[in-house]
């Protein structure tokens, strides 16, 4: 039986992630867009610009993810963490390599160099969330697992036509989800139009993905024999909000779709985590999964927990929410030297 | 064979924790001592109203920057790694661990990461006093981040607040309180943080002094002033530093005898309640036998040193050995090996030592040259800004050594008494997944350190006056409506 802290907890946990996806999915946008989008160093400058506060404290949410899932489930962090090496250790490479990249860029001399790290940052900022998105998917399709829930995975476990699927559309939304953030800082130059130009091509492309996803969700899990009416209901709000944030960007209303494709990602995360419970990863035979019942921290442990994050998360929120609105205003294309 | 694999899969694993958490140290006392400092040198500025200052916080606040992210980017992996390649402790202690690390991360890179973005992209959008204290509170975040990683290690160090559930052979946390209560932390803690202070310090110094030699007659009130601050915040340190490294030894006796005898080269017992003990300055230990080959001995020194008396003793690490066999044996089987590294443990405390002493004396040199009524004309003297100079490498030379007593002093424990390294680490990943993570992580590091080293140079030969630039600049600051209109009418 499993008790209100344990469920709590997958729901705090679940949060995290959906706001790290939600938060760092634009930044990973703009610094895939970097590459895309951006025709000069002045574009790549404001991009930079329009998430140069806020990049750091948005990747602060998978470092909280992570600490909780240490913190609340220890088997859940052991087994996953440990399951997913290499993946994990790429994810690290690029995040190490991104992080550094957007002071570095600044402080290079020569145009050759700048263009190295943007060009970095950029193939960084693709590759982490695409691995993120292979990594759920493998995590709720099943993975070979033993009784003690090491996992021992081979390439093609960790490969498939899902994983791929998944990754490419974590890789996709963040980058629209990305312009739609461009779009709403980034207030002059020919910019605007491009996004404009890109987005009408996006969404098509989005929506083919998201329905790729949902066949391949069909094909490798058990979601829809499991819990068919909400996995239904969610991928149907999935996708009318993508169709949404497709028309509102027609009209030009930016904050409209930056919103709705906001709730897309993270219901995209809500789906996955709603489909996983109440195991934590599944097995690929079904008595092997990691449940959630036996993965978690004693009740003592969980009790101070959820004292110390329901008293500092909304703290948290506060700040943070203040210097995205201290740093509101819009940002202009300009030359600035080096 | 299957033996030969597991040690080889430890022995790797260790590698990389070392690896990685030396290489994250290098810059995250680096970012906490600039951190103070630059907020020290803020602070100044709004009391002292003097622009010279502000000219200091942004200059230096370049270099804390640049070392922040290196700090932040690194601090990752370690997160990681408890769950990548020590999955077993991770399972074992995550009840305890677990709860540390994640409050660090609740509490203190949020409060950090926030704040710092606030401060470097705000300095024209605030008043002086809330901007000051963005980075107060950037400099707190990083100070709760130290204390809670801190009571996590110390934990490691000194188990408290915890009981072993046999059912489930996992340790449970019984004492949430207790982990913050742990005499450890607070040995450990002010230590570091005092450590801190050096590397900061150093750092303004060395790099004060360099800009001097390339550049004698350069702003010398600048790097006068700033050396002032930072030999102030180093002396402060010093006398911390001394105080808190001696009570930490005195603990030590009763946590973890065997990381003591290894810091003095003690094989046999010596001294005695009546008997002076005498102190080790330099001895050579046989890996093989674990005898003390030679060594040159100051009488009575070791009791003062250990006791704060002319008698008392402290017993070698060959009847220790036997003690812990009679203690653990029953737990962990008759074939541990409760042997340290003898030779490395001694020189680190030695340089650590040699380096706190040369730390306080440049401290004192270095405020005797920029005292007010100084006449003394800096620049000519060029052996002393080479020794200042080369002092910058100092601090993490002694930090290095410091983590290396610390880590290696508990083997063959994770978590003392409680769980083996050996029983520790993740069984399913393989040497060839960990050896490709240790060469990149090391090709990794190699690549930022060089950046580091020359992207810190680079802001050194720009000097002082490349923050006037920037204040010029700022009249056409890019979010100011003044630049808005310019724009337009370009």
């Amino acid at each position: 039986m499993m008790t209100g802290y344990q469920i709590l907890w997958f729901v705090l946990i679940a949060v995290l992630f959906a706001g790290f996806f939600f938060l760092e999915g634009f930044d990973f946008g703009i610094g895939m867009s970097l590459k895309t989008l951006a025709q000069n160093e002045e574009e790549e400058d404001a991009l930079i610009r329009s998430i140069g506060p806020h990049w750091d404290g948005n990747e602060v949410w998978l470092i909280t993810a992570g600490g909780a899932m240490f913190a609340a489930m220890p088997f859940w962090y052991a087994s996953l963490f440990s399951g997913f090496y290499l993946i994990l250790f790429a994810i690290l490479i690029g995040l190490i390599y991104r992080g550094v990249s957007f002071e570095f860029r600044e402080q290079m001399r020569t145009a050759k160099f700048r263009n190295l790290w943007t060009t970095i940052s950029s193939i960084t900022s693709m590759l982490v969330p695409f691995l993120f998105g292979v990594l759920f998917t493998d995590v709720v399709q099943g993975m070979p697992l033993n009784a003690n829930g090491d996992m021992s995975a081979n390439f093609w476990d960790y490969f498939n036509i899902f994983s791929i699927v998944g990754g490419v559309a974590m890789g996709l939304l963040s980058y629209v989800h990305g312009l739609n953030y461009a779009r709403l800082k980034i207030t002059n130059g020919s910019l605007h139009d491009r996004i404009q130009k890109q987005l009408k091509v996006l969404y098509p492309i989005l929506l083919i993905g998201e329905v790729a996803f949902a066949i391949t969700l069909f094909v490798f899990t058990d979601f829809f024999t499991k819990k068919p009416v909400v996995t239904i209901i969610m991928l149907a709000a999935i996708v009318a909000l993508t169709l949404i944030a497709w028309a509102v960007t027609l009209k030009q209303q930016n904050t409209w779709a930056f919103i709705a494709l906001g709730l897309v990602i993270i219901l995209v995360v809500s789906l996955l985590f709603t489909g996983l419970f109440p195991r934590v990863i599944v097995g690929n035979e079904s008595n092997m999964s990691i449940l959630l019942k036996n993965a978690t921290s004693t009740p003592y442990t969980l009790k101070w927990m959820t004292i110390i994050s329901l008293t500092a998360l909304p703290i948290v929120l506060a700040y943070q929410i203040w210097s995205f609105y201290v740093f509101r205003d819009r940002i202009r294309v300009e030359k600035i030297s080096y | 064979m299957n033996l030969v694999a597991g040690l080889s899969i430890l022995n790797l694993a260790r590698f990389q924790f070392a690896m990685t958490t030396i290489f994250h140290f290098f810059f995250v006392p680096l970012s906490i001592g600039l951190g103070i400092i630059v907020a020290v040198m803020e602070t100044l500025y709004v009391i002292k109203k003097d622009d010279q200052y502000k000219r200091m916080t942004k200059f230096w606040g370049k270099i804390f920057m640049l070392s922040f992210a290196v700090g932040v980017v690194t601090g990752i992996i370690q997160e990681f790694q408890f769950g990548m390649n020590w999955s077993r402790y991770s399972r074992y202690v995550g009840d305890i661990f677990g709860p540390a690390l994640a409050v660090e991360a609740l509490v203190a890179f949020f409060l950090e990461s926030t704040f710092l973005g606030l401060w470097s992209f705000g300095w024209d959008r605030f008043n002086k006093k809330l901007h000051l204290l963005f980075i107060w509170l950037t400099t707190l975040g990083s100070a709760f981040s130290a204390l809670w990683i801190l009571a996590a290690n110390s934990f490691m160090q000194n188990p408290v607040g915890f009981q072993v559930d046999h059912k489930f052979n996992r340790a449970v946390l019984v004492d949430f309180p207790a982990l913050l209560q742990n005499h450890q932390l607070w040995l450990e803690f002010p230590h570091v943080i005092f450590a801190t202070f050096m590397a900061g310090s150093f750092v303004v110094m060395g790099v004060s002094a360099w800009s001097l030699l390339r550049k004698p007659h350069h702003e010398v009130n600048f790097f006068k002033k700033s050396v002032q601050v930072a030999a102030v915040v180093a002396l402060i340190g010093v006398a911390g530093l001394a105080y808190t490294g001696d009570r930490h030894s005195l603990y030590l006796q009763e946590d973890q005898p065997m990381k003591f005898a290894a810091t003095e080269g003690i094989d046999k017992n010596v001294g005695g309640t009546h008997e002076q003990a005498p102190w080790s300055v330099i001895s050579y230990t046989d890996p093989k036998t674990h005898d003390v080959k030679w060594s040159l001995d100051i009488p009575y020194m070791l009791s003062i040193l250990a006791h704060h008396s002319l008698t008392g003793g402290s017993q070698g690490w060959h009847e220790l050995n036997k003690e812990l066999h009679e203690k653990y044996d029953v737990k962990f089987g008759h074939d541990m090996n409760y042997y340290l590294p003898n030779n490395t443990i001694y020189y680190s405390f030695r340089i650590m030592a040699v380096s706190a002493g040369a730390f306080g004396l440049l401290a004192v040199v270095a405020l005797w040259f920029t005292r007010k009524k100084s006449k003394v004309d800096i620049s000519k003297y060029k052996w002393a800004l080479w020794i200042f100079g080369l002092a910058t490498y100092l601090p993490f030379l002694a930090i290095t050594s410091g983590w290396l007593i610390t880590e290696l002093g508990r083997a063959p424990w994770v978590v003392y008494g409680v769980l083996t390294m050996a029983d520790a680490v993740s069984p399913n990943v393989s040497a060839a997944s960990l050896l490709t993570s240790n060469i990149l992580y090391f090709a990794t590091f190699a690549v930022l350190g060089l950046i580091m080293v020359m992207l810190s140079r680079r802001v050194m030969i720009a000097g002082p006056e490349s923050v006037d630039e920037q204040a010029t600049e700022e009249n056409v600051d890019p979010f100011s409506p003044s630049a808005f209109e310019a724009g337009k009418e370009a």
